[in-house]
């Protein structure tokens, strides 16, 4: 019943559409978190001008669909020509540049509630120890603070990491031939109903379990500290 | 485009098809989500009560639907389900039946977050504390009665913030169903933004409509969180 030999035949735009995925998932994560880390910090401190505007960026992206985000800036900007006929048109009409742009923004205001929420966790006595010390504020924040929130952050992080990869599937819609894009390329060359797929489901749920794997010894690495006080 | 000079035009002119999208999207949350409820309850009862099979059972449904995107399972629904039934109905002998988008959005939907809930009931269960199983058992409760007045009060406190986050998570997921063509509010707007050429305008009213979806469910959730919350009391904290 399983045309297994397409799979095997075609496996190699299976890996390049797994190298797609992991590309765009990790850059996404890497410029998400470049964002995510002024803003969540921001956040904690709760700055007038600062804070509504990290809110209203957060509050956008988290309560609206990835694929809404997508088709928005996709489809949507190429309805003005002030965009048509700028230096960035190059980069905006191409698919990926697009999926990666609104991947890292998307990734970026999950990231910055997480280090936000990290942040304003920290143990007050932690901060009160770093200031007696006389340490400055900015090297309160760059040795103590961050480092702690961060670690702190990591079981959480390490689902928006997964998030992230599923949600990344979108980018199949505007064409990118990621993992899901190689299975419904495969689908329609050979008129399969569901190898394709099935195939896809399969590299999604290897790509999953190493990284919730590789989070879990990240967790034992760093948080130990953490566990033995319980 | 010259019709940025009047966006609100179309977007009036096309209101009555965005409503029933906006009708469409939320009977499609709607239901997934009822699915959702009936499967996370059955998986957490499995998983509590169950045996060494329902434990298992419980756990690959819960791992397989964790390990995969949610536009993954509603492909698969929809183009395998279609397979199947053109199998099945080969071998009984009726003929060929059209899968509806909108039931193969609510399964994938309603199975997917099915999983999530049944970890939210598992948890809130795990939360009640164990004495007061013991002390209804103690007074000579029946086993239902056990449950519908100990068990399902605190059950319901400790999971609805759970619950709300599935939910948000669920309405969002519903966007995705638009890929295999279905009239619902993103496959709508879609539609109507490419054919008079305002994809922008009618993008960001769908952007809109979903921001007002979160919001209000996160003003009803929040007032049945303090409605089941007993004052004073923090053990679900």
């Amino acid at each position: 019943m399983m045309q297994l030999d397409r799979i095997v035949d075609n496996f190699d735009i299976f890996l390049e559409g797994t190298w797609m995925t992991m590309q765009l998932t990790g850059l996404a994560l890497f410029f998400g978190f470049c964002i995510a880390l002024p803003c969540g910090l921001a956040r904690a401190r709760r700055t007038r001008f600062l804070s509504p505007l990290i809110n209203a960026y957060v509050y956008a992206f988290r309560g609206t669909p990835l694929l809404v985000q997508l088709y928005l800036v996709y489809y949507g900007l190429a309805q003005f020509d002030v965009v048509k006929d700028s230096f960035a048109w190059p980069v905006l009409r191409e698919a990926y540049w697009c999926a990666l742009i609104t991947f890292s923004l998307n990734s970026g205001a999950y990231a910055t509630e997480i280090i936000r929420g990290a942040i304003e966790t920290t143990p007050e006595g932690e901060i009160e120890a770093a200031t007696a010390l006389g340490l400055t504020r900015f090297q309160v924040a760059r040795l103590v603070l961050i480092p702690s929130a961060l670690r702190r952050a990591l079981p959480q992080y390490g689902n928006e990491v997964v998030f992230m990869l599923h949600g990344s599937v979108v980018a199949s819609v505007i064409t990118i031939q990621d993992i899901l894009g190689a299975g419904r390329t495969l689908s329609a060359r050979y008129y399969l109903a569901y190898e394709g797929i099935l195939t896809a489901a399969v590299l999604y749920m290897a790509l999953t379990l190493a990284l919730v794997m590789t989070f879990r010894w990240l967790e034992t690495k760093y948080l130990r500290h953490l566990a033995l006080a319980h | 485009m010259r019709g940025a000079a009047a966006p609100m035009e179309n977007l009036i002119l096309y209101a009555p098809l965005l409503a029933r999208g906006t009708l469409v999207t939320l009977e499609l949350a709607l239901a997934s989500l009822l699915l959702a409820t009936i499967l996370g309850a059955l998986g957490a009862a499995g998983k509590i009560g169950g045996g060494p099979v329902a434990r298992n059972v419980v756990f690959g449904y819960t791992t397989l639907v964790r390990g995969i995107p949610d536009l993954v399972l509603i492909l698969l629904v929809y183009f395998g389900g279609q397979r199947l039934l053109g199998v099945l109905g080969g071998w009984f002998g009726f003929g060929y039946i059209d899968i509806s988008k909108f039931w193969a959005g609510v399964t994938a939907i309603g199975f997917f977050y099915g999983a999530y809930l049944t970890e939210t009931f598992r948890g809130a269960y795990m939360t009640i504390p164990r004495g007061q199983i013991e002390a209804a058992r103690a007074l000579g409760l029946r086993r239902i009665v056990i449950l519908w007045k100990v068990t399902l009060p605190q059950l319901v406190r400790f999971a609805i913030a759970g619950y709300a986050n599935v939910w948000q998570v669920l309405i969002k997921s519903t966007a995705v169903v638009s890929v295999i063509s279905l009239q619902d509010l993103v496959g709508l707007a879609n539609d109507a933004g490419k054919s008079v050429r305002e994809p922008f305008t009618f993008f960001a009213a769908v952007f809109v409509i979903y921001l007002l979806f979160t919001f209000v469910s996160q003003s009803i959730f929040n007032w049945a969180e303090r409605r089941y919350t007993i004052k004073g009391r923090n053990d679900a904290a």
